[in-house]
């Protein structure tokens, strides 16, 4: 069972993303559980975890939103690559606190990116994910937290 | 009377965003950027090049990791000053940093003004 600290970690890694780097903090929806692969947006940041629990950890965000986070870090291009290069650094920061929070107990990968409506997102069977929606002004992300 | 002579800076970094972000937000006149690198082998190629005084060094990149290239780097040039911008926020992480060769850390995510007095601490 996740603990409510370990939830903690992870979801302050992700509003602390917003908090700093686009000076406007971010909050947060009800979470609520989930059977099987939840539905992603566009870009989606991955880190696989292993050791004391194992599963994933993500972050999905529309391009609407990470267009205006773009902006809001004064960057002017807003590529492909670009939105991907972001969703990269979310996941990274997500994977910092991880493992200042939890230490050697817990292996946490290098993210990976994936784009697209319907990408391979690795699950397991018969796990439930934490869905935890991160609003940010008119818009809405997902972090998802699918551990053992 | 002679003119201080401008500082080389470097930025290492896989991702293009912090990169633009760092090159964006660094206020120092006396700071001359010679160059970005996506990644350790490519840094350890352009400080041979540009030969700079300051560079700032993400940890978690391909083909070589920051760690790695800090210690070429203070090979090539102990005097060199390493900034370690990095999302890695555990203390074994800086410690490891510091211990083969970085000045400081700064943990991204990070403000201008952070990145601005960790940059100016590097430079005293």
């Amino acid at each position: 069972m996740l603990h409510e600290q370990e939830l903690k970690t992870f979801v302050e890694g992700t509003t602390n993303f917003f908090e700093v780097a686009a000076q406007q903090p971010a909050s947060i929806g009800s979470p609520y559980l989930l059977e099987g692969t939840p539905q992603v947006h566009e870009y989606t940041g991955v880190i696989n975890i292993s050791g004391k629990r194992e599963g994933v950890v993500f972050f999905t965000a529309p391009k609407a939103m990470l267009t205006v986070l773009l902006m809001k870090m004064q960057e002017n291009d807003f590529s492909h690559e670009t939105m991907r290069d972001l969703v990269g650094e979310v996941a990274n920061t997500i994977s910092g606190n991880a493992r200042r929070d939890f230490g050697r107990e817990f292996v946490i990968s290098v993210p990976s990116v994936l784009s697209g409506e319907k990408p391979e997102i690795p699950h397991k069977p018969g796990l439930r994910s934490f869905i935890i929606p991160i609003n940010w002004r008119s818009h809405s992300a997902k972090l998802v937290v699918s551990l053992t | 009377m002679n003119a201080r002579r401008p500082m080389k800076l470097m930025i290492v970094d896989d991702s293009n965003i912090m990169r633009r972000r760092i090159e964006r937000s660094q206020q120092f006149e006396d700071l001359q950027l010679v160059g970005t690198a996506g990644n350790g082998v490519e840094a350890i190629e352009l400080f041979k090049r540009t030969d700079p005084d300051v560079v700032t060094m993400d940890l978690t990149m391909p083909r070589m990791d920051g760690i790695e290239c800090i210690s070429h780097l203070v090979a090539l040039k102990p005097e060199v000053r390493i900034l370690v911008v990095s999302a890695l926020a555990d203390k074994a992480t800086a410690v490891e940093a510091m211990e083969k060769g970085a000045n400081g850390f700064l943990n991204k995510p990070f403000t201008d003004r952070q990145l601005n007095e960790a940059i100016a601490e590097l430079m005293r």
